[in-house]
């Protein structure tokens, strides 16, 4: 099996390297240098990290002070708390303010297993995608979160950078160049379309690989830029494949399912399956058991890619 | 640019107070809406920091080392519009465009559109944390700008407003200034009815500051408190500004249904005869 790395790594790393470079990189966290990998910078850089404690709603207001004063801040802490403690901030303080603030939520989706519901952030997509102004992004991998940082600190603007702490495989070739908005298609295919983000591609690539024992040609698809979205990529697929099946670490209501469905029902219908949680709180259990509890794994993901063959067959 | 506040005319402060009282009423008559019992009370000291304390240039709006003034009572939105508008960052006929469609000039401040505007503010408790943010920027940079926020006192009873108290205490941040507009009332009956947040000065002591209190309406008494700051080396400084909902209107004064309450034409008249006119002072 491949390497699998953490993607904060990489996050923590990049951001090292900016702000070695640029003083108007800056940190904010609320009592989370662990768990958002900044002791680091935070050792390097200690005039420049600044920690909220454990107060939301200060830390993200703070970072868009920080902003007005020609900073650029990172204002990094578990998903679950950044973006459900402090929705209001983000959506008055960051996005309708455009101020250049960077939110980076860690351990998203249900990263945190048996801690569960209270800290799983399965909802945050769905309630900043409802956000204008606000560019959200969920990386594949570590190239991809490098890359991502870097594009990001170089942008003027609001952004959502969501995160995961589970380790993932490298699903991108080394000559893979991010760009915000652009989906990535990681493998032809012209039978169906899997679109995933974050977490869940890997696992859409595997899929892809049984999908073509069984003599379906699946097109696989980073959406890593939730917002603004790639609806050319969309309706590209749509019109190639005829069927999508969306894959995400997130409900089923509101995040990538949705923005692809919104895309296709406006504009090209085709048969759809969203994969994700549904729209329960999920039971104790790790996060890997979680995945197999919900169906987020290969075989689930080729299970309703052939339902939706079959779908498509019987009409 | 920089106003000397020392050479500033007697009277000169007044007389801009008095013409963003009127101008405040009548932009709140016009729209049909507004909230000017706040406008009133906070007048005196929006006018006495953007006339006689905030180095700031209308001229270039965007200039790094302004201080920054952050109106977190953003629904006062129409006394704020006036003074900056007065001071110079956007033409004084703008004025008359408050709250129409497609106006800069939002019921709520915007800072993406109207040059001066620091903060989009409106839900309470935002604006204290932004500032404290800001102040942070400067400790970083070493840089002398300085950073005043100006809160209304229910507005206290937002918790995220005690978080940024917390931390601004933390980080030592005597370039910071809260201006609390003690004006005792909120949008449904005083303050201490409805969710008591005295004893204020004990508890900004307790959590590390600075505390002075003073006449939020007396001129001498609010350019020397604010010549002052920081009160204390090391510490964020606060200043309790007792005023009067609705001040300078009689049949404003005190009354929680000027909140939010819009004159008729009898009282738009009645109110600008009391106020005097524009020219006066």
């Amino acid at each position: 099996m491949a390497e699998r790395l953490d993607c904060r790594d990489a996050f923590a790393v990049t951001l090292e390297c900016l702000a070695e470079h640029d003083p108007r990189i800056v940190a904010v966290v609320n009592d989370s240098l662990g768990s958002t990998r900044l002791a680091r910078f935070s050792k390097r850089f200690p005039a420049r990290l600044v920690n909220a404690g454990i107060a939301e709603q200060n830390m993200v207001g703070i970072g868009a002070g920080l902003a007005n004063g020609g900073k650029i801040p990172f204002v990094c802490a578990a998903s679950c708390f950044l973006t459900g403690r402090a929705l209001e901030q983000i959506k008055v303080d960051i996005a309708y303010s455009r101020a250049n603030v960077k939110l980076c939520g860690m351990s998203s989706g249900l990263a945190y297993g048996q801690l569960g519901p209270t800290h799983h952030s399965i909802e945050d997509l769905a309630w900043l995608r409802a956000i204008a102004n606000l560019t959200i992004i969920a990386p594949a991998d570590a190239l991809e979160t490098e890359q991502a940082v870097r594009a990001i600190a170089a942008a003027h603007g609001p952004v959502f950078l969501r995160l995961s702490r589970l380790p993932v495989p490298r699903v991108h070739p080394a000559d893979y160049r991010f760009r915000i908005g652009s989906a990535a298609v990681l493998k032809p295919g012209s039978d169906v379309a899997l679109i995933a983000n974050g977490t869940m591609v890997c696992r859409a690539l595997e899929a892809a690989a049984m999908l073509a024992e069984a003599g379906v040609s699946a097109r696989v698809i980073n959406m890593a830029t939730l917002q603004p979205l790639d609806r050319e990529a969309i309706l590209d697929a749509a019109e190639t494949t005829g069927g999508i099946v969306t894959i995400e670490e997130h409900s089923v209501h509101g995040g990538l399912g949705g923005a692809v469905s919104e895309v296709t029902a406006t504009a090209r219908p085709v048969p759809m399956r969203i994969l994700g949680v549904p729209a329960r709180f999920a039971p104790t259990g790790t996060a890997e058991w979680l995945f197999e509890y919900f169906g987020l794994t290969p075989q689930g993901i080729f299970a309703a890619a052939l339902e939706l063959q079959e779908t498509r067959v019987r009409r | 640019m920089n106003q000397d506040s020392e050479s500033l005319p007697g009277g000169l402060l007044e007389s801009l107070a008095r013409r963003v009282r009127r101008r405040s009423i009548q932009m709140v008559y016009e729209a049909g809406l507004g909230h000017p019992g706040g406008d009133l009370s906070a007048a005196d000291i929006l006018v006495t920091l953007y006339f006689g304390v905030l180095r700031v240039d209308a001229g270039d709006a965007e200039w790094a080392q302004r201080d920054r003034f952050i109106m977190s009572k953003g629904h006062c939105s129409a006394s704020l519009y006036a003074t900056l508008a007065f001071k110079g960052f956007f033409p004084e006929e703008e004025l008359a465009e408050f709250m129409a469609p497609l106006s800069r000039l939002n019921g709520h401040p915007n800072r993406t559109e109207l040059p001066g505007v620091e903060a989009n503010t409106g839900p309470l408790g935002h604006g204290f944390p932004i500032a404290v943010g800001a102040a942070l920027a400067a400790k970083m940079d070493d840089a002398p700008w300085r950073t005043f926020v100006l809160t209304g006192d229910g507005e206290l009873q937002e918790g995220s407003n005690w978080e940024a108290i917390m931390a601004a205490a933390h980080y030592r941040l005597d370039n910071l200034v809260a201006i609390v507009d003690r004006n005792g009332i909120q949008q449904g009956g005083p303050t201490e009815s409805i969710l008591a947040v005295e004893p204020l000065a004990e508890k900004f002591r307790a959590f590390g500051w600075a505390v002075r209190e003073t006449d939020g309406h007396d001129f001498a008494a609010l350019l020397e408190v604010f010549r002052a700051v920081p009160f204390q080396p090391g510490r964020p400084s606060c200043i309790l500004a007792k005023t009067t909902k609705g001040k300078g209107v009689s049949f404003m004064e005190g009354r929680a249904r000027w909140h939010h309450g819009v004159p008729d034409d009898a009282q738009l008249a009645a109110a600008l005869a009391e106020l005097g006119a524009e020219s006066d002072g």
